[in-house]
């Protein structure tokens, strides 16, 4: 926060930082940060629940990011979200014992290698439901 | 470094790069990296290490190639070869200059002579593939910040807007709205403060032109800011990066720092008296922040939501201040017109819409990647001769300018792509995406899957938007299911009025826009859905309903 002169401004980028440090904003660290920034804890809060990027939420051990793109979408990524839905939790939650989180994105630009999905922060190319069967399968999901 | 320093570095990296035997380029733009660039290129860089010195042979990384589809991609300098669908198996053959080492690369080998390379024409894309976009020197090789050089030395700031504005180009972000004019504008205010910001908040769904661009050449576009930052009297730039690209930021981040360490950027660049930083700011997933009122709101640090207009941010934007906002295509074009000259750029293209666009062909396409054609170019060209055509079944539609553009069908494959002739057809050029649709794609769904994503992305301050996307999308719903009538069809069409009537801004006014298209070249389409409860492409799910017989 220092390095943006705790300037109101800089809520987004002082939020996203938070986000990486913490993996998640809960409500005390917002409160922090609206005192911090001498701004209205609403606006805080408002900020971080317009932008779908903020997670108010712990995040799972491991996450399945599923493209839905236009691409990804004609390309068959309802069928890959239909079988991690099947085998692990629905779309945007995660498994009650914090080990996966399946989510969802608005396009992530690799049209190209449709469907897409984002597995611990690495891309996965023209996935087919059978290579998320093998990913659960190593991380011992049933 | 002064403007002299720039042309000696130059002249003694093109030697330099002259003097080697080989230069072997890797790309490792965001598709080649995760279909295994970077194990091919460490095995490059092993197996080089492995020969020990004096191969006189260098290994360096590059943007997007093109062919997105065949990655990873390695371009071979000394022999004048592409290869495709490597692995790290294959650095031992590469780097060999024995033919029967190399023959298990010629199955691999990609054509450059064919239409996919042959038909482009590459102004904005250039450099990527070329240049190391880690490098500064690899773009100074090419003659990078000569033109910012050029501006500074020998023109006025009237001089540049004089010349963007005779070469014709407009906003690349899809509205088309000619450049010059819009330089002029924010040029005219007296204000001391002024602005510019590059939109590089690419939300449409199938569209990676910029973030290829950003990635591949990002000191291309920091070049371009430089300008308009020079043109305008703005002394601090922003950037509006997606928070999805984290490899565009990255590197965008490398380039801001090499550029202001030899003066480039930042205090007296180039030893002038110009000075102008730029910032990065980092998106937080809204697609209405693509929206410029709601992009400086998002920049301010705010909830991303649009503002009535006027006034339009060339006279109060950012802060207040007058600010200029281009899309990444439209900064990264600037270098060429300032070098060229307006009147080159203005000789590309057709009447209303001059040079070249950036398309990111996707979906049910055998070359799927990024391509850059000359305004005016057909759609059969850009489809059937770059993209190599549809894989396996029959075209249907082609889907231009994501959730507000619209769906062009198989009668209008042959009318010239560009700002005019797209609108006649109910379609807007857009940022660049081109989706392509085959026969096992329904149109309902296609414009129920666009609605699904206005009614999430809508931010919710105004009324037409935040109640009709959802209603649109309802009624949408029910026909993909089976469960519509005739009387939702009609609901649906004056619906599509009011939004686009009645909408605060771009996101609300354009959402009607797939429904509007795929309505008109498509309603036998809807018609059997509604009707005959059945999907002509066999793609939704109907369950048929029983008759309500009365009582």
């Amino acid at each position: 926060m220092s390095r943006h002169q705790y300037s109101g401004d800089a809520l987004i980028e002082v939020l996203h930082t938070a986000q990486e440090l913490f993996g998640f904003l809960s409500r005390p660290l917002l409160k922090t940060i609206a005192q911090k920034l001498r701004l209205p804890p609403s606006r805080v809060l408002g900020v971080a629940t317009f932008y779908h990027f903020f997670s108010l939420e712990p995040k799972g051990e491991h996450r399945f990011v599923v493209c839905i793109g236009t691409a990804c979408y004609v390309a068959g990524a309802l069928g890959l979200i239909e079988n991690l839905e099947r085998r692990c939790t629905k779309a945007g939650q995660t498994t009650p014992d914090g080990k996966v989180s399946v989510e969802t994105a608005r396009c992530i630009g690799s049209c190209g290698l449709a469907p897409a999905v984002i597995y611990d922060g690495t891309v996965l190319a023209r996935v087919k439901p059978e290579m998320l069967d093998l990913e659960l399968n190593k991380i011992g999901v049933k | 470094m002064t403007a002299e320093e720039l042309t000696e570095k130059q002249a003694e990296e093109v030697a330099r790069q002259q003097g080697l035997k080989n230069r072997i380029l890797c790309c490792t733009a965001a598709g080649c990296i995760s279909c295994g660039a970077d194990s091919v290129r460490h095995a490059l860089a092993a197996e080089l290490e492995s020969r020990g010195p004096g191969g006189n042979v260098e290994v360096c990384g590059t943007g997007c190639m093109g062919m997105c589809g065949r990655g990873p991609l390695v371009y071979d300098s000394a022999d004048h070869q592409l290869y495709g669908n490597l692995t790290a198996g294959d650095a031992r053959a590469l780097l060999s200059e024995n033919d029967s080492d190399r023959q298990g690369l010629a199955s691999r080998s990609i054509d450059l002579q064919s239409p996919f390379f042959a038909r482009q024409y590459k102004i904005v894309l250039a450099n990527s593939g070329r240049v190391d976009p880690e490098k500064l020197t690899d773009y100074i090789a090419v003659g990078g910040y000569q033109s910012l050089a050029k501006a500074l030395e020998e023109m006025t700031p009237r001089d540049v807007v004089e010349e963007v504005k005779r070469s014709g180009l407009r906003g690349r972000g899809g509205a088309g709205y000619p450049t010059g004019l819009k330089w002029e504008l924010v040029a005219k205010q007296i204000q001391p403060t002024k602005y510019v910001v590059c939109n590089a908040d690419e939300g449409d769904p199938g569209a990676f032109m910029d973030r290829s661009v950003l990635e591949g050449d990002p000191h291309r576009v920091l070049e371009g800011m430089a300008i308009a930052g020079y043109a305008v009297g703005a002394q601090q730039g922003y950037i509006y990066v997606r928070g999805e690209y984290g490899l565009a930021i990255q590197r965008l981040q490398t380039a801001i720092k090499q550029a202001e360490r030899e003066h480039l950027l930042g205090t007296r660049i180039l030893e002038q008296g110009f000075q102008f930083r730029i910032d990065l700011r980092i998106g937080a997933g809204a697609f209405v922040c693509g929206e410029e009122t709601a992009l400086i709101a998002s920049i301010e640090g705010k909830r991303g939501q649009p503002r009535q207009r006027p006034p339009y941010p060339p006279a109060s934007g950012l802060w207040g201040a007058p600010t200029l906002i281009n899309n990444v295509e439209t900064f990264a074009n600037i270098p060429p017109i300032i070098e060229r000259g307006g009147d080159w750029f203005a000789g590309i293209g057709t009447a209303g819409s001059k040079g070249t666009k950036v398309f990111a062909l996707a979906g049910k396409i055998a070359n799927t990647g990024l391509i850059e054609v000359p305004m005016g170019a057909t759609l059969r060209e850009i489809l059937f001769e770059i993209g190599g055509g549809i894989p396996d079944h029959k075209f249907k539609a082609a889907q231009t300018g994501g959730p507000s553009g619209g769906c062009i069908p198989e009668q209008f494959l042959d009318i010239p792509v560009d700002y005019e002739s797209l609108a006649k057809i109910g379609s807007i050029m857009g940022s660049g995406g081109l989706i392509v649709m085959d026969e096992t794609s329904c149109m309902v769904d296609v414009a129920r899957f666009f609605m699904e994503f206005c009614m999430d992305e809508s931010c919710g301050k105004c009324i037409p938007c935040r109640a009709g996307t959802v209603q649109m999308h309802d009624i949408l719903h029910r026909i993909t299911t089976g469960a519509a009538s005739e009387d939702d069809l009609e609901m649906l069409k004056s619906l599509s009025d009011l939004l686009r009537d009645t909408s605060l801004c771009g996101l609300g006014q354009t959402a009607p826009n797939p429904v509007v298209s795929t309505l008109r070249y498509f309603p036998e389409e809807y018609a059997a859905h509604i009707r005959d409860k059945r999907c002509p492409a066999g793609h939704c799910h109907i369950t048929p309903q029983t008759e309500e017989v009365p009582a």
